[in-house]
């Protein structure tokens, strides 16, 4: 079966999706289903997490911007990127604001989403200031490199909320 | 050895096949995964800081209804055996009572249990606030955990982002936190080969399944733990709806998957059946996968009702009690590798024949 996405390579995975009780099935060829972030399963670890980390700075030249963020550390718990890759887990509260980028990035490959609709914390305790929502100046940070990592669906959605924000 | 007489029930009442679908579904557990802001989590911290954690949690938990008369174990100050015993009864996760013999105990680990509703400490997330019950039960025990939760969360700061919702240690638990899961026992579908399409649908659903110890666990004796895979994106009753919806689905291919076993293939059945009780009942060595898949021919024997008398409490309690830190316990003393499947049909043997004197001479026999 040709690729549903170009509909030239043959179709190498075949995507089941509900949306809204609807199923369909697509069939995609490799290129497209990497272009969506889904694995095809061939040299790729078998877990989203696992090709995650695996494909983690991959074909970044040791001058990429990529290549550097995988060395600077968190600022409360100097966990890395590097590290994350190694154990992945994140170190603390604070590495989800210092590793935006690639945390969002991961945490839409596994969920599918990365808007939290359920329980709001309610403590007595207010959430701490870090963890607020990224400054303006933080997002035009993150929009450069998620273009140099060319991630430009997360580029977009980056660019909106800059927009909303200005 | 620790004295678990200390728990009320012996924190083992999700074992009493008292809940809804008992004759299908062994237990029903949610958990949330919970961490403190102020703290690192668990590969950065050290044992220092854990041991904040562990004060501080304990200190919150004293002040709740819902964990304030609660029984506190210091995991990483237990023998080995009695980490195994309570690994077995599913109260410590593998990660935090490090099982084998040699293996590293994490230091800081705590557990607290009060009723139906547990605590681990510092485990992969610095909070794991779980709730277990018999049978399919979702909503119940959710509410347990969501009561232990806000409770906790008036006197603690959790990790909580605007848009990301609850942190954790890892991404996969990220947003709610939560991980409901329902022990299944699924022998119709994996005699009729049905149970690979099954599950693969599954998978395509956003669920995932394990074995009888969760993460990492193999499936054994046809029971398979159904739970969600995503924790984001989803409030937690959507995510627990869309699981029942899909279990009830499963409960019922299952049911029909007996009844074409007990219309196509009744002799073969009731010989499959009556053999694993008969094994059961009067081997003198068994080993654990043995006992597990034979106990499952019984339990499909006795959920279909060719096998009269013999109560799913029983069956269930042969789950835990058959394994090895149990028999250690019911002996007093550590057993050797030859005794223990020595042991364990001596026990297997002796609860099916209480299983007769409790249910009278019927129980257990075949009908002419």
């Amino acid at each position: 079966m040709k690729c549903s996405n170009c509909g030239e390579r043959e179709g190498v995975v075949s995507l089941t999706q509900i949306v809204e009780g609807d199923v369909r099935t697509v069939s995609l060829c490799a290129l497209c289903a990497g272009e969506k972030g889904i694995e095809t399963g061939v040299g790729i670890a078998d877990t989203p997490l696992g090709g995650f980390l695996a494909a983690l700075g991959e074909g970044a030249g040791p001058d990429t911007a990529l290549a550097a963020a995988l060395e600077s550390g968190c600022p409360a718990c100097g966990a890395t990127l590097r590290d994350f890759r190694e154990s992945g887990r994140v170190g603390c509260t604070e590495c989800y604001r210092a590793f935006d980028v690639p945390l969002r990035e991961l945490l839409r490959r596994l969920h599918g989403s990365t808007h939290h609709t359920g329980r709001r914390y309610a403590g007595t305790a207010p959430p701490p200031a870090a963890i607020a929502d990224a400054s303006a100046r933080d997002l035009r940070d993150q929009l450069r490199r998620a273009i140099e990592a060319e991630q430009f669906e997360l580029a977009a959605e980056l660019r909106d909320r800059l927009r909303d924000r200005e | 050895m620790i004295d678990l007489t200390l728990l009320p029930d012996g924190g083992m009442s999700w074992l009493d096949a008292s809940g809804p679908g008992s004759h299908l579904v062994v237990s029903t557990r949610v958990r949330l995964a919970r961490n403190l802001s102020r703290h690192r989590f668990a590969t950065r911290n050290d044992p220092a800081e854990r041991e904040i954690i562990l004060t501080e949690v304990q200190a919150a938990a004293a002040e709740t209804p819902g964990l304030g008369r609660a029984v506190r174990f210091r995991v990483d100050r237990l023998e080995l055996v009695d980490r195994q015993l309570l690994h077995e009864r599913h109260l410590v996760s593998r990660e935090l009572a490090a099982p084998e013999p040699g293996q590293r105990v994490r230091t800081g680990g705590g557990l607290l249990v009060q009723d139906q509703a547990s605590v681990l400490i510092n485990e992969e997330d610095h909070l794991r606030l779980q709730a277990l019950r018999s049978g399919f039960a979702l909503e119940e025990t959710w509410a347990v955990v969501a009561t232990l939760d806000a409770e906790l969360g008036q006197r603690l700061a959790f990790a909580f982002h605007p848009e990301f919702g609850y942190l954790t240690s890892c991404p996969t638990n990220v947003g709610t936190g939560l991980r409901a899961s329902v022990l299944v026992h699924l022998p119709g579908l994996v005699l009729t080969k049905e149970i690979n399409k099954i599950l693969q649908a599954l998978t395509q659903v956003g669920l995932t399944f394990r074995g009888l110890y969760g993460e990492g666990s193999e499936v054994v004796g046809n029971l398979f733990q159904l739970s969600n895979q995503t924790t984001l994106g989803k409030s937690e009753h959507e995510l627990l709806d869309q699981l029942g919806k899909l279990v009830r689905q499963v409960m019922e291919h299952e049911e029909r998957a007996r009844q074409i076993l007990l219309r196509d293939a009744t002799s073969i059945l009731e010989d499959k059946v009556w053999r694993a009780y008969g094994l059961l009942r009067y081997a003198r060595t068994l080993s654990f996968e043995e006992t597990m898949n034979l106990l499952s021919g019984v339990r499909l024997g006795v959920g279909v009702g060719l096998i009269p008398n013999v109560g799913m409490y029983a069956l269930n309690k042969l789950l835990v009690f058959t394994q090895q830190a149990h028999l250690a316990a019911a002996e007093g003393r550590n057993l050797t590798e030859d005794e223990i499947p020595v042991r364990r049909a001596a026990y297997v043997r002796r609860t099916l024949e209480e299983e007769v004197g409790r249910c009278g001479p019927s129980a257990g026999t075949p009908p002419t």
